[in-house]
């Protein structure tokens, strides 16, 4: 009785947003009907362009891989009750701390511990950044949402000013940049494809941050001072140091974003690290509803749908916003379809009471 | 040159609708309905079942042509410079093109290409900003060696990249110095202005041959230089362009992705202006003077003939007026009589190879840049590096 109970809870989970995207995808379809579109090319191409071959897949997980990695970075607050929205600095500054760290080893330290220390100092620097944000929350009552954005403004302005002035290398006139890493000290991508390892590690955070939040007393800590801190604090939990820990975390995941931009892409730190990455993330945790189980098929879901884009812009003639569109309708459809959890008694625990 | 733009955003939603507007009207006129809807989707899966791929790139003969943007191919800048010319790489027979716009300088123009190569067939690729090139358009020229690549700049080096590389760079320092003698005969008060993206080498070149343009008809103008510190913010720009109104310039210049926000906003103060990357004449019917303008349409339409005969692309391909890659706005009213003769005559003289950096040229530090009696020529090794300001010019490289 509880197993198909159980069962019946994760089937909502399931169809609910199943049901949005098909919603989306009516929507939609009307939409490239008023442009005089057919929605059956579309809905071909962007399958084509986002899982229709074995090229498109890698696309589409290589556009993923960071988002899965930012998207933690709004998630784990979350749960905490924190809206953290400025990933995107603490991916800047992860990129930026890993490319510097490189540059005293360069030369005569073997690559592997090169990018070892590379991937410490981007954590941490990322952790630092969110962390902050979580001190300034809990010590002086600083807004999290608004500190975290405006700090990745600083984060973006930080980086400039660094990479075209002291750390800047002198062989790049045109483009700003730290001394690069070199190819032999690039992370390689993950073997037979063009992924980088990036993907693995976004995977493995994910499951880590659910293991933390759902299986330990942390997590369970951390959910009830984001469920009513009052409670939490009359139960004794130390929530402004939990609160603390979700930013440290959640900076980490970002900077270790922006670690992997670097070693695995860029091979230094510049203004292309200003990518969008740490905003889309807000995206993917919220249609995730800040489950980070839930958090890589969304962000695949993404990365498919950008991966598409060009295909369909080069073969529609349909402008890049088109693309941007769909994923604005799914995002309201999936989030409108919040309000249908609850409301199909065939998902109701039958040994339960209706919920409220 | 242009990095990713976040701004560029905003004009989309317009183009949508304009492309969109036949559409909506027949949809006003019929309704929707779903029956309407499942017509659609019908009609649409029978035509792609009979045609295959929707919109195929071309017929096997054709040469596919990839051309990658940072931003909107109509944003009075940069990005429309190079879609101004991919227009008229379109009219060469047995060329198909393919663009993307909007693709930022990451994993994703990597990708684009790719997705060009693999997907569409494309057998030359023009990736037309500057964070394209390293890594991303080396490595792809590496991983397929078949495939010509071209990038806008002259970073490509024989002993460092791929044979299957190469650059494309219009001189708008050329342009520029055109600019600079049309503005400063058309200055009254002998005060310029110029609004720049950033303190770079590129950068520095056009403003130096903009102001050693100046100094040649009007030697005691001066030029007042505001960074806005990258290359399209246009609150910044059209803040400068206010402040340097303000601050009694009577001429304004500019060297950013697009200067339409500051060509429009000096033409509301009564100043005049000068373009740069693709016209903006249109912008300013009172206070026009000239512009400079690249021509790509050469190299592009250049570049296709010579695949379709067969024949190997040059790796680096550049010029100025000499070559016919850039070229000039047709003047506006703001600009004076003697400016358009002076300006005609020195654009006679630079497609003539006549040098802009004859001496005795100093820096506004006072350092000598080019001796009394000797020259740098227009296409010198060292103007690459410059990373100095010509006297005249109030301001400063940090």
């Amino acid at each position: 009785m509880r197993g198909a109970d159980e069962l019946r809870r994760a089937a909502e989970f399931v169809v609910v947003p199943a049901l949005a995207l098909a919603i989306s995808a009516a929507i939609f379809s009307a939409i490239l009907l008023a442009m005089g579109q057919s929605p059956a090319a579309f809905f071909q191409l962007l399958w084509r362009g986002a899982f229709g071959t074995a090229f498109s897949w890698q696309n589409t997980l290589q556009r993923a891989a960071p988002l899965i990695l930012t998207a933690l970075c709004v998630a784990l607050p979350a749960r905490a009750g924190l809206m953290i929205i400025g990933g995107e600095g603490a991916f800047v500054m992860g990129g930026l701390a890993a490319a510097t760290a490189a540059l005293p080893l360069l030369g005569w330290a073997p690559a592997p511990l090169v990018l070892l220390l590379m991937a410490i100092a981007g954590t941490a620097a990322g952790a630092l950044w969110i962390g902050l944000v979580g001190v300034l929350r809990h010590r002086r009552g600083v807004n999290e949402t608004i500190a975290s954005l405006l700090l990745a403004y600083i984060a973006v302005a930080v980086l400039s000013f660094l990479v075209e002035g002291p750390l800047r290398d002198p062989a790049s006139p045109n483009k700003p940049s730290t001394h690069p890493i070199g190819a032999e000290t690039m992370l390689g991508p993950i073997p037979g494809t063009s992924v980088h390892w990036g993907l693995v590690a976004g995977l493995i955070a994910c499951l880590a941050a659910h293991v933390l939040i759902s299986r330990t007393t942390t997590g369970f800590a951390i959910r009830i001072a984001g469920g009513n801190p009052h409670a939490a604090l009359g139960q004794g939990l130390p929530v402004g140091r939990l609160l603390v820990l979700c930013c440290l975390l959640a900076g980490a995941a970002a900077g270790l974003a922006g670690f992997f931009d670097v070693a695995t892409v860029h091979g230094a730190a510049n203004v292309s690290l200003v990518a969008g990455y740490g905003f889309t993330g807000i995206l993917v945790s919220f249609l995730a509803r800040h489950n980070a189980l839930a958090i890589p098929p969304v962000a695949i879901l993404f990365g498919g749908l950008s991966a598409a884009g060009g295909l369909i812009q080069r073969r529609l003639g349909l402008p890049d916003a088109t693309v941007a569109l769909l994923e604005g309708v799914i995002f309201v459809t999936l989030l409108t379809s919040e309000t249908l959890y609850g409301r199909f008694a065939i998902f109701q625990p039958r040994g339960a009471r209706q919920r409220p | 040159m242009p990095k990713r733009k976040n701004d560029s955003q905003g004009e989309e939603p317009a183009r949508a609708a304009v492309s969109g507007q036949r559409g909506v009207t027949n949809m006003t006129a019929a309704g929707i309905s779903r029956r309407s809807l499942v017509l659609g989707a019908t009609t649409g899966a029978a035509a792609l079942a009979s045609a295959g791929w929707p919109g195929t790139a071309g017929a096997a003969d054709k040469l596919v042509v990839g051309v990658i943007y940072v931003g909107t191919r109509g944003d009075f800048g940069w990005n429309q410079s190079h879609a101004t010319a991919v227009e008229a790489l379109k009219t060469v027979p047995g060329v198909s093109v393919v663009e993307e716009e909007n693709v930022p300088e990451t994993l994703a123009v990597a990708n684009t290409m790719k997705s060009m190569i693999e997907l569409d067939g494309a057998k030359l690729i023009f990736g037309t900003s500057f964070g394209y090139f390293n890594p991303f358009m080396v490595d792809i020229a590496r991983q397929y060696p078949d495939v010509q690549l071209r990038h806008p700049t002259t970073l490509w080096s024989a002993d460092k990249h791929p044979a299957n590389l190469g650059g494309y760079f219009a001189y708008m320092d050329q342009a520029h110095y055109v600019n600079g003698v049309a503005a400063g005969l058309s200055s009254k008060t002998g005060k310029i202005g110029y609004v720049a993206a950033k303190p770079i080498s590129l950068v520095l070149r056009t403003i130096n041959s903009f102001m050693l343009g100046v100094r040649k008809g009007n030697p005691g103008a001066t030029v007042k230089l505001i960074f806005t510190g990258d290359w399209s913010l246009p609150v910044r720009e059209a803040e400068a362009a206010n402040a340097l109104a303000s601050a009694g310039c009577d001429v304004v210049a500019c060297h950013v992705d697009s200067p339409k926000v500051i060509v429009e906003t000096l033409e509301r103060r009564g100043v005049k202006s000068c373009g740069h990357n693709t016209s903006q004449a249109a912008l300013a019917p009172k206070g026009f003077i000239t512009g400079a303008e690249t021509k790509y349409e050469t190299i592009y339409k250049g570049f296709a003939e010579l695949l379709a005969r067969g024949e190997p692309l040059p790796n680096v391909a550049i010029g100025g007026y000499d070559k016919d890659m850039v070229t000039s706005t047709p003047f506006g009213a703001g600009a004076s009589e003697e400016a358009r003769r002076a300006a005609t005559e020195a654009i006679a003289a630079l497609r003539a190879g006549q040098p802009m950096f004859a001496g005795p040229i100093r820096d506004n530090k006072g350092n000598v840049i080019v001796a009394p009696g000797s020259a740098l020529g227009n296409y010198a090794p060292e103007l690459e590096t410059a990373n100095y300001l010509v006297e005249g010019i109030e301001g400063s490289v940090t």
